[in-house]
């Protein structure tokens, strides 16, 4: 597997010295650095981490919990994969500092059904850490304590979703709930929550020891640091890369062997379909959406084809609560259906384009917003290969 | 006081509560907000979408059912795109609905199809459902229609947070999505207690009663049958809803004047039956409370709970079984007044009991499984034919083209058409307590109760539960060992309140002699089977038509009721007698906790 | 009852017994008795419901909403092969003739030994190495229609040693 370009994520790491650093600084100095560096999460969502947490640290409550999210779902990412396989430490020490910093005692990490096989090997690093003095109780002999336990989804992208995440752990079918409360008021068992995702726990112990002010010099003024990207699809070497926030699809085909592409799936099935002529375009929040995944596609690919296999997806993986996403996705499937026989006027897919604006402007979580993007991505860009056929 | 919090809604500015949502804000500032999985007695879902709304600086439209006002907020109801999101929700609802609104039940009280009127919908705008993908599922009581079901989960919100029954359930994921009973069996054989509570909160017509409307206009077109209906106070005081009243209006002597038109040889009045409850029941208790304070006999279950509520009497069988016991032995008023009919009314007029056909008319949709639990024929006939809801009977008024605004004040007929006001006042939460205390207090102690106008305002109003504690005193000879004892009573409308408290009796905690439990919120006034739309606004209403058709009897008190002494004197003997024993008192069977049969 | 009912029925409470009785309990418990008997059965249910005192109902509609969680009986062996766009790009197609081939049943079909039960999944992270499936908690990727029959052989040929076991990457 290639890993070029190892900047942050895959270079050196000493377990335990960014905790005792954190421990030192004490929490409101933690969270003070992680605002500074302008960390935001890396599920897809990009939520500044350090507000996420200074507003968990904010609650009072006698209880508080840090959740890792390892639902890593989104068609063509691995990234989480490959950092719980070969970084579990530094995921773990993560979440110790999120602890420090919002005053929690327990973690959880919520690993997908999928990667079931990673339990094991997490729980030797849980009692390796704890043996070290890292993990458990009385953390360097001092006040603070720390656990993580491992709950194992059962198969739902939609858990994915922070508020699905909360919904499935505390014990029910994994749905989005209302917001507010957000989890920082009320979450794992309606006590202040934070959720962060394992590329955005990994970043943590470099921006403790390093300080936010290193961590900026990366990435792009509004996005900063650097970005796992999981790349699939019609390249020369596919797998993980970890590569500045802002590069532009161009460099980032270079990079990987994707050159001549016909054109990009950037941030997964739920992200933009780009084509060639927006191949200059960055890859950051200000950008295209920085979710991890890339796929690429040649030129002998049927877009339509991809786009259907994109709305079996989230016909299946939507929770199916909120008219928009659950009657949506099935109609725009539908309508590819009809695009596929020929059947489809073009009235009508003006008609499905209206309702992918609605689905993205009503839907109750981020999965019905984000999913008409493919149709809407790949219907503009591919409008005459996929009408007349 | 909570904060308050300033807000703009279009050109409206005012301000609300801390934590109001947009929805009820709109609501005080007189906007509607159209609405679909909303509904005011259940838990917010945010789910059909339609209620969406813009709030500035947020990037999505917000669900105003959903959103909590916690900082001011400037708020649009209405713009384009706010029409186009609610116009596209509203048509990927109506293309997944399958059912024609002719042969619909909710035809006219449909919120779907108002909502399809209000936005002026005149064509599919997606292919739409062409055949019917589910079949049809029915009990004694309820008839489900998966095929109408747009999955607002208000069913679900009823049976699992508002009833706590937990009969249906949400199935699958995605597109896949179904509103079910439990492992979809037929419902029939899940735990269900028939409340209908979910059918009159479902906006379509997936959820309805079973109705016998044409059984029924069956016999009464046949001239061999003698067909009778006795009134229930609950649908008395609703029925006028489905005719253009306000809610809140009693219709008594109208509805008998409909009935007689429409068909019925004679009109009862149930009262009559809830005030020979009362003396019953208050005779078990009397009973129940000597052998357990004098005797010690510990074989006798105390606190005595109500059991004219065939939807808690249900629920004590599946969920509670080994607290049956614990249930006062009366049937409920609508069966002790078949059990009479076929036998003392039957032999009074000389009537054949084989040609009778008893027809209840109650605002329940469990008193159809009532009606027909096998036990239910101590005349030696099935005591009562049908149980008819308010519902199904403004249905038949409407078809025989009867208007009821126009009718005369009629009586009922007599006797066993007398009913008192407490027997009236059955139809409200704590109304059979209430009853039972005028009662009880002044055959123990011969003085009436200590209440300004009988009104025993401590029993009375919407509290999920409440109590009250009422010390005897100088009692009458008889009743010596009554003296100085405090009576402690309780009462809880809602199964999910009277889990509450059989939790706290299966942990030896609870203190009190006797409990009132209806399975409805509101009582009786707010059955399954009562006019739809439901709220606790209209609910109070009625109670408020209740209580004050109560102050305007002459007869206030079960046991000065003439037709009932008539009764004994001339048939049971006395309460709790061997005829009574016989007609008015029943025993429970106990059913699985998870589904009908096994486990 | 028969004897081999009692025995899964006691086995059932020793699984049960290591959880807690509240409803965060619930999802792990039904993870565990999915692992351990292939799949959650209506007995299994109402045991669940008397443990955790949370209905049969949404017990139900929780087991449905995810799709590794599953009442139908299933084979020892669960193949679940994905279908997502970075395998169906890599010619996910061909495994799935091969899998229905190979084993003589289609998708969503256990063979008649109780062996092999074949499924479809959505994404399973293995996009950098397609087209993949997971058999019980093992992941296998880069799939060719000759590594499919040596996987399956090696399931065929040998006493699987640790069913419930974790698996790993191939």
């Amino acid at each position: 597997m290639k890993n070029e370009k190892k900047k942050i994520l895959f270079g050196e790491f000493v377990t335990g010295a960014a905790l005792t650093r954190a421990l030192e600084m004490g929490p409101e100095a933690v969270v003070t650095e992680v605002k500074a560096s302008n960390l935001r999460g890396r599920g897809g969502a990009g939520f500044p981490t350090g507000l996420k947490w200074e507003l968990t640290a904010k609650q009072e409550s006698d209880e508080k919990f840090v959740i890792c999210n390892a639902d890593e779902g989104e068609p063509g990412t691995f990234k989480d994969r490959l950092l719980l396989m070969e970084q579990p430490e530094k995921v773990l020490e993560g979440m110790a500092i999120a602890g420090v910093a919002i005053g929690a005692k327990q973690g959880f990490i919520y690993l997908r059904g999928e990667y079931v096989y990673l339990k094991k090997e997490l729980e030797e690093a849980i009692s390796s850490m704890e043996d070290r003095g890292f993990l458990g109780s009385r953390i360097n002999g001092g006040d603070f304590s720390f656990s993580v336990e491992i709950r194992l989804g059962a198969g739902a992208y939609v858990c994915g979703e922070e508020f699905a995440l909360i919904s499935s752990m505390n014990g029910y079918r994994g749905e989005p709930r209302n917001k507010p409360p957000y989890p920082s008021e009320a979450g794992y068992r309606d006590k202040p929550t934070v959720v962060n995702n394992v590329e955005t726990l990994c970043y943590i112990p470099y921006i403790v020891t390093k300080g936010a002010q290193w961590f900026k010099e990366h990435g792009t003024r509004a996005s900063t640091g650097t970005k796992l990207f999981s790349v699939s699809g019609d390249v020369k070497h596919p797998g993980v890369y970890e590569l500045e926030l802002g590069i532009t699809v161009n460099q980032l085909l270079a990079e990987v062997g994707g050159e001549g592409a016909k054109s990009v799936q950037v941030g997964g099935a739920s992200g933009l379909n780009v084509a060639e002529k927006d191949f200059d375009q960055p890859i950051c929040f200000e950008g295209l959406p920085p979710g991890g995944s890339i796929i690429v596609f040649g030129h002998q690919r049927d877009m339509l084809h991809v786009l259907k296999n994109f709305m079996e997806f989230f016909v299946e993986e939507s929770c199916g609560q909120c008219t928009p996403c659950r009657e949506g996705n099935y109609r725009l499937l539908e309508g590819v259906r009809m695009l596929e026989k020929g059947e489809c006027s073009v009235r009508y897919l003006k008609e499905l384009e209206a309702l992918c604006d609605v689905m993205k402007d009503s839907s109750k979580c981020g999965l019905g917003q984000t999913s008409p993007n493919a149709f809407l991505s790949i219907v503009e860009n591919f409008k005459t290969e996929i009408l007349y056929r | 006081m909570s904060e308050m919090i300033s807000v703009r809604i279009d050109d409206i500015s005012c301000e609300v509560e801390k934590g109001t949502t947009i929805l009820q804000a709109c609501k005080s500032a007189g906007l509607r907000i159209p609405t679909l999985c909303y509904h005011p007695d259940l838990e917010v879902a945010g789910i059909c979408r339609i209620c969406v709304v813009e709030v500035e600086g947020m990037s999505g439209l917000q669900a105003a059912c959903a959103f909590p006002i916690r900082q001011p907020i400037t708020v649009r109801t209405n713009s384009p795109r706010i029409r186009r999101a609610r116009r596209v929700n509203l048509d990927l609802i109506l293309s997944e609905h399958y059912g024609d609104c002719y042969t619909c039940v909710r035809n006219g009280s449909c919120e779907l199809q108002a909502l399809a009127r209000e936005y002026g919908v005149d064509r599919y705008r997606y292919p739409s459902t062409t055949a019917p993908k589910f079949r049809i599922d029915r009990s004694t009581a309820i008839v489900r229609d998966q095929n109408k079901c747009i999955s607002c989960k208000r069913c679900i919100r009823t049976c699992i947070d508002l009833q706590q029954v937990s009969a249906l359930e949400t199935a699958n994921r995605g597109h896949d999505v179904l509103i079910q009973t439990a492992f979809d069996k037929p419902i029939s054989e899940v735990v269900c207690i028939n409340c209908g509570q979910c059918i009159n909160r479902c906006p379509t017509g997936a959820l309805r009663s079973n109705m016998p409307n044409e059984l029924l206009w069956h016999v009464i077109d046949d001239p061999e049958k003698h067909v009778i209906i006795q009134t229930a106070p609950s649908p008395r005081a609703a029925i006028g809803e489905e005719f253009g009243y306000e809610p809140g209006t009693s219709v008594t002597g109208k509805l008998n004047a409909a009935l007689r038109r429409l068909g019925f040889d004679n009109v009862f009045d149930t009262n009559f039956a809830a005030d020979l409850t009362i003396m019953e029941e208050g005779t078990e208790l009397l009973t129940r409370l000597k052998k357990v304070l004098v005797d010690g006999d510990s074989s006798v279950r105390v606190p005595m709970f109500t059991s004219c509520s065939p939807g808690w009497v249900k629920y004590v069988e599946h969920y509670y079984p080994e607290y049956l016991d614990y249930l006062s032995t009366c049937k409920s008023p609508q069966q002790m007044f078949g059990a009479l009919l076929k036998t003392y009314y039957a032999k009074k007029t000389g009537i054949d009991p084989e040609k009778m056909v008893v027809v209840a008319l109650m605002p329940c949709v469990a008193k159809k499984f009532e009606c027909n639990r096998p036990e239910m024929s101590d005349s030696g006939y099935k005591d009562v034919d049908f149980g008819l809801t308010t519902r199904e009977m403004a249905v038949m008024i409407k078809e025989a083209g009867i208007h009821l605004k126009d009718m005369p004040d009629e009586d009922f007929d007599h006797p066993l058409g007398l009913g008192s006001g407490a027997g009236l006042i059955f139809g409200a939460t704590g109304g059979v307590m209430e009853a039972a205390i005028r009662s009880v207090y002044e055959i123990v102690t011969g003085r009436p109760v200590p209440f300004k106008g009988l009104d025993v305002t401590p029993v009375r109003g919407m509290e999920g539960i409440r109590d009250a504690a009422l010390t005897i005193e100088n009692p009458l000879p008889e009743y010596q060992w009554l003296d100085g004892v405090t009576l402690k009573v309780a009462v809880a409308h809602g199964t999910a309140n009277a889990k509450i408290l059989m939790e706290k009796l299966k942990e030896g905690r609870l203190d009190y002699h006797f409990i009132e439990v209806m399975a409805c919120p509101g009582g009786c006034l707010g059955g399954g089977g009562q006019p739809i739309p439901t709220s606790p606004e209209i609910r109070a209403a009625r109670a408020r038509a209740i209580y004050s058709e109560d102050h305007e009897l002459t007869v206030r008190k079960s046991h000065e009721n003439p037709e009932i002494n008539q009764l004994y004197a001339e048939f049971l003997g006395k309460p709790l007698g061997q005829l009574s024993h016989k007609l008015l008192h029943t025993r429970y069977t106990p059913r699985g906790r998870f589904f009908t049969e096994g486990f | 009852m028969t004897a081999g009912i009692r025995a899964a029925t006691d086995e059932l409470q020793d699984v049960l017994r290591k959880f807690g009785k509240n409803r965060t309990d619930l999802l792990p418990i039904l993870v565990e008795i999915n692992r351990y008997f292939g799949h959650i059965d209506s007995n299994s249910i109402i045991e669940v419901s008397r443990y955790t005192g949370v209905p049969i109902g949404e017990i139900h509609g929780v087991i449905t909403f995810y799709s590794f969680l599953g009442q139908k009986k299933r084979g020892r062996f669960v193949i679940r092969l994905c279908r997502t766009i970075s395998c169906d790009m890599a010619g996910k197609d061909q495994i799935v003739r091969v899998l229905e081939k190979e084993l003589g049943i289609c998708f969503g079909e256990t063979t008649d030994d109780g062996m092999f039960s074949l499924e479809y999944t959505n994404c399973i992270g293995m996009c950098n190495n397609p087209p993949a499936m997971l058999i019980n908690d093992k992941a296998y990727g880069g799939l060719t229609p000759e590594r499919v029959v040596e996987i399956l052989d090696s399931f065929k040929l040998s006493e699987y040693q640790d069913m419930f076991g974790y698996g790993g990457v191939e």
